[in-house]
């Protein structure tokens, strides 16, 4: 299963990895001096805030806007505080804040009988985490050789929670591994999460605490009637990746879609923004173990595969780095990348396979996550059905960990309950029938796929110095990435950075530094 | 009357259909004779359920073949001539010899639409397909605004650079969402007195010609547009206004 087929120099490999260092470094060292409205939210959450005011209005949204600039001091800090002077509990404080009570005017108490109090928070945070994870690793242990190899990933996005379960429900019986709950257009874009149950939406469902809550119920009764554990993905993206983080471990998700750099280039997200969001939201989900999916199949939906396939590899390396630096392991990282080049392309299959093969060789522990045609998809189901073999042949044979299903009527509608069908038989057909072929198979010595993937590693390196040379803000800037510019200070969100003061305080950053051995 | 034709499916005339759906109901004998039934009901004749498989407890698909002696009259059927459009090397020509200048093109994925797939298509430097996007028309200076950009900003965006014309791309449809947004434009730019001076296009996969004209604009490009037919209309549009 480990052995190579594509000869790849492990020097020039070693070479990339060292780039990827020294590209995000200047970067971790921005994210250490500053926080954000949405960290401190995601703070406030991990502690216990929650709950809306009448004009909906979020809880930890109050609290930091009444804020303002001293979230440089850390909101968590204001919000203990609160707990203490009123002698109130968690719930009962959160009810006030609701009502209108500003914590910001609050004298502030001995920070050693906060200290005291946040241990104690966040206590009850990790005692809830760490309660998810090991019901996690028990059901899917218990239920292994249920799963497909690699996992069958289908999507809702019926933009009603409850019109949401039934499809999950039906799709988890017809195969499914891992469901994702599209959100609705325009989320990644709002700065808060909205509260409560949701059944109006566009394109997808809002994400929200009570939806994690309901679809998590939902699948947990169908896994355990079906003998299985299902997996529940959500999108740590956009101006709320932290929140989105803490809900999920809060709420056990399994996987969310978390990039370093999809919200600067596809959202126009600031990216000092995403850089500083990313990190804390990577930390949260790496406790939780939640298994994190990049976004790399977005550079081949606005440039050719053929062309720019070093830009996924690129991408997938810096994505690795950050992770690590977020404390999150291998194992947990399903870097993303997709089939998408011109079927026309003459042995187009062979430059898939190889570059899926490519993915597998130099990061051989992550759970590659693999996403099926989109942009060629035509109105013509039945080659869009045959498309979808060939990418689930390749995604077997190349031993991805995520196997995105492509719907036959992928560019036409929202799927139909029986194109979901439809693409777990194409899937279980293949994944049966060619179990074994990945160790069956060598590839010939300097043949097309060699070749291929060693260009292509080429091309990335080469890439990867330039990025170096003029600094990873610099390189979005100037367009590097998905042919599109970013300023730096451009974008959505910029005016929620702020750069922490010398006596900035953030209990559940310092556990989770102190959990993920970032610090000692 | 010579002209009467129906679906052929091996046979001239025969009017073989293959159809598939999902009815709301438990796989069973029942079920079949239902989906059955149903074709029945839908003017199909010699129908034979082929295939019927469970999609949960309460969801069964069926793939049916049936037979239908609807027919249509061919020689009546009357549709919008489609104008072949220039090519890439043509608008650019078109450009240089009637317009003299280049031609500023502004556009967008508007309101909460977030899939670029479409409005990359169409301007982004590569394109797609083989046929060059209007960025790289050495005649057109196209902008990109990329997703979810309030029609607000698009307009503002359009006067900044002095437009010719404004591309709104909307992908998402659920819930007929895209109506109103496209509704607003038009309805922002006329309040603004700009919609005279401007050509406005609307894209999109289940947007057509006949629904943006109804709306206010210019044209509506569906399904297998490609840049060069927007390029075409633009220039064409810009021209025949002069």
């Amino acid at each position: 299963m480990s052995q190579t087929k594509l000869n790849l120099d492990q020097s020039k490999i070693d070479r990339a990895r060292a780039l990827s260092k020294e590209i995000t470094q200047p970067v971790n060292a921005y994210i250490k001096q500053h926080t954000t409205v949405a960290i401190e939210r995601a703070t406030l959450r991990m502690l216990g805030a929650d709950g809306v005011t009448p004009d909906d209005v979020p809880v930890p949204n109050a609290i930091v806007n009444a804020l303002g600039s001293d979230i440089q001091y850390g909101a968590s800090k204001y919000y203990i505080n609160a707990l203490i002077r009123k002698n109130l509990s968690v719930e009962q404080l959160n009810a006030e804040i609701a009502k209108g009570l500003d914590i910001a005017k609050l004298e502030l108490t001995d920070m050693s009988l906060i200290q005291e109090k946040a241990k104690e928070l966040v206590a009850g945070f990790s005692h809830r985490v760490k309660g998810n994870v090991a019901y996690r690793t028990s059901k899917i242990s218990e239920h292994k050789e249920k799963e497909n190899a690699p996992l069958l990933y289908l999507i809702v996005a019926t933009g009603n929670i409850y019109e949401d379960v039934q499809q999950a429900q039906a799709a988890a019986r017809q195969g499914a591994d891992v469901i994702a709950v599209i959100r609705t257009t325009g989320q990644s874009l709002l700065d808060f999460v909205p509260y409560g149950a949701t059944t109006e939406g566009f394109g997808g469902t809002y994400a929200t605490q009570e939806n994690f809550k309901i679809m998590r119920k939902a699948l947990d009764e169908t896994g355990n009637e079906i003998g299985k554990y299902i997996r529940l993905v959500n999108y740590c993206s956009g101006l709320c990746m932290p929140e989105i983080a803490a809900m999920g471990a809060i709420e056990r998700l399994d996987m969310m879609l978390n990039d370093s750099m999809y919200g600067v280039l596809f959202r126009d997200i600031n990216m000092y923004r995403t850089f500083v969001d990313q990190k804390f939201s990577r930390m949260i989900n790496a406790f939780a173990e939640i298994t994190i999916n990049s976004g790399e199949d977005n550079y081949l939906t606005t440039s050719d595969a053929y062309e720019k396939a070093y830009t996924v590899t690129a991408s997938q390396f810096i994505n690795e780095q950050f992770a690590y630096d977020s404390g999150l392991p291998a194992k947990l990282m399903g870097l993303g990348h997709a089939f998408e080049m011109d079927p026309k392309i003459e042995n187009g299959f062979l430059y898939e396979m190889a570059q899926a093969q490519m993915a597998r060789e130099l990061f051989p522990e992550a759970p590659l996550k693999y996403m099926p045609p989109t942009k060629y998809m035509t109105g013509d189901i039945f080659k869009g059905y045959i498309m979808n073999a060939m990418f689930n042949f390749i995604a077997k044979s190349t031993n991805q960990g995520i196997l995105l299903l492509g719907m036959l009527t992928e560019a036409i509608h929202t799927p139909f309950m029986q194109d979901r069908f439809l693409a777990v038989e194409n899937a279980r057909y293949i994944l049966n029938n060619t179990k074994d072929f990945a160790n069956d198979i060598e590839f010939k010595k300097g043949g097309i796929m060699q070749t291929r993937a060693q260009n292509v590693l080429d091309e990335t390196i080469e890439f990867m110095e330039n990025i170096n040379e003029k600094g990873l803000f610099d390189s979005i800037e100037q367009k590097m990435f998905a042919e599109v510019s970013r300023p730096k200070h451009g974008g959505k969100g910029f005016d929620g950075v702020h750069e922490k003061a010398a006596e900035y305080f953030n209990p559940v950053y310092d556990y989770l530094e102190l959990e993920l051995g970032l610090k000692n | 009357m010579n002209n009467i034709i129906r679906p052929y499916g091996d046979t001239m005339n025969d009017g073989a259909v293959q159809l598939s759906f999902t009815l709301p109901v438990a796989h069973s004998a029942k079920a079949d004779e239902a989906a059955k039934q149903y074709a029945h009901q839908l003017g199909f004749e010699e129908v034979e359920v082929v295939h019927s498989n469970p999609l949960s407890d309460d969801f069964t698909f069926f793939v049916i073949y049936g037979k239908s002696q609807q027919q249509i009259d061919y020689d009546k059927i009357e549709v919008e001539a489609v104008e072949k459009s220039m090519d890439f090397y043509e608008v650019n020509n078109f450009i240089k010899e009637q317009i003299k200048r280049k031609v500023v093109v502004v556009g967008a994925c508007t309101g909460t639409d977030a899939h670029t797939v479409g409005i990359d298509a169409i301007m982004n430097m590569k394109g797609f397909d083989q046929h060059y996007g209007l960025e790289r028309y050495p005649m057109m200076e196209a902008h990109n605004l990329g997703a979810q950009v309030p029609n607000e900003e698009l307009i503002k965006k359009a006067v900044e650079l002095n437009a010719d014309a404004i591309l709104v791309s909307q992908v998402v449809t659920q819930k007929e969402v895209h109506i109103q947004n496209m509704t607003d434009l038009v309805e922002l730019l006329e309040a603004e007195g700009l919609r005279s001076k401007l050509i406005v296009a609307a894209g999109g996969p289940r947007i057509s010609n006949k629904l943006a004209l109804e709306l206010g604009y210019d044209v509506g490009f569906g399904r297998g547009t490609y840049p060069e037919n927007v390029a075409s209309f633009i220039v064409e549009k810009m021209v025949e206004r002069k």
